[in-house]
């Protein structure tokens, strides 16, 4: 079976650190940095590079738009 | 294979769409507002009518949503964007028009200008955000708040002997002979998105084939004003608003 590798790209300057996204990933790549934007917020970005499958549930759910997320087959 | 070969353009499976531009919202984080305008975004690109597309703008939280969607927009008075959306769908009927409204907006001072709008079966589309609450002046009693519900008006709790029970706009909406599509739908998880996705893709249909009146009504959150994160404002209305608000289309013919 082909295995499937995802990654995620958060703009960080959109994202406030709402956290939807890192509920709805089912593989529990995403996490909260510790860091602030421009805005104060905390960002999201991939914790857990490895385990990304690339479904774009984080990126369904993102109500500022500040998630691309790309698939690959390998 | 390393995260940064991943990231090619020829992998993209999901991206913010082209409608929606680079200005941040002003949205609270977790907003559903924000969710709606993306998926309203997609469809217009997904349909290829961002030319002939006119929405109208309300007066609440989404009173910016002109800034963030790349169309053509028009602001409308507290309440009264039905009534523009009639003007401009029956000088311009080659565009299709949509409001995009909250329920302090749509459900307390323009029920007048819905409920006539959906009863002439204007071909205009209604995009209906309910949360119970009125956001932006800060997290009033609105006629949807549900029984019991503590805002910053009812502190105690809605007592429906007082103000009365939630108002249920789309069923009512529902029994119009105007309408031809009343959906309510929801955008908290992935399955539900998808499904509110094709409501709004096919309410855009209707009113290009001049059908009549649709109106689609998202269940939505408010973790501001309900004091709650957003992930809790998820539960609390799956837990809450559900029961008083189910789900489904209401009317489709």
């Amino acid at each position: 079976m082909a295995k499937i590798k995802g990654a995620v790209v958060v703009n960080t300057e959109r994202c406030k650190g709402c956290a939807l996204c890192i509920e709805a990933c089912p593989s529990d790549v995403l996490g909260m940095s510790k860091e602030v934007n421009t805005k104060g917020y905390n960002f999201v970005y991939m914790q857990n590079e490895d385990a990304c499958i690339g479904c774009a549930s984080c990126g369904y759910v993102c109500p500022d738009a500040c998630i691309s997320v790309y698939k690959v087959k390998i | 294979m390393t995260t940064q070969d991943i990231i090619k353009p020829e992998n993209l499976v999901y991206t913010k769409t082209s409608i929606m531009n680079d200005r941040n919202m002003h949205y609270c984080p977790g907003c559903s507002h924000g969710v709606v305008h993306k998926l309203i975004g997609e469809v217009i690109e997904e349909m290829g009518i961002k030319e002939t597309v006119i929405g109208i703008a309300p007066v609440g939280c989404a009173v910016f949503a002109y800034n963030y969607l790349d169309i053509d927009w028009q602001e409308a008075a507290h309440g009264r964007a039905p009534a523009i959306a009639t003007a401009i769908s029956r000088l311009l009927p080659e565009n299709c028009v949509f409001t995009y409204q909250g329920d302090g907006d749509l459900a307390a001072i323009g029920t007048a200008e819905t409920i006539h709008a959906c009863n002439r079966g204007e071909n205009i589309v209604i995009f209906f955000i309910n949360n119970a609450i009125y956001g932006m002046t800060g997290g009033q009693m609105a006629p949807t708040t549900l029984e019991g519900m503590k805002t910053a008006t009812c502190p105690y709790g809605r007592d429906v002997k007082l103000n009365g029970f939630p108002l249920k706009i789309s069923d009512l909406l529902a029994q119009l002979d105007g309408t031809c599509y009343v959906t309510r739908q929801s955008v908290h998880t992935v399955p539900a998105i998808r499904k509110s996705k094709k409501a709004i893709r096919k309410a855009f249909e209707n009113a290009m084939a001049k059908k009549g009146t649709s109106v689609v009504e998202f269940v939505s959150t408010c973790n501001s004003g309900w004091k709650m994160t957003p992930h809790q404002a998820n539960m609390w209305m799956e837990e809450n608003m559900f029961k008083k608000y189910p789900l489904g289309d209401l009317k489709d013919k």
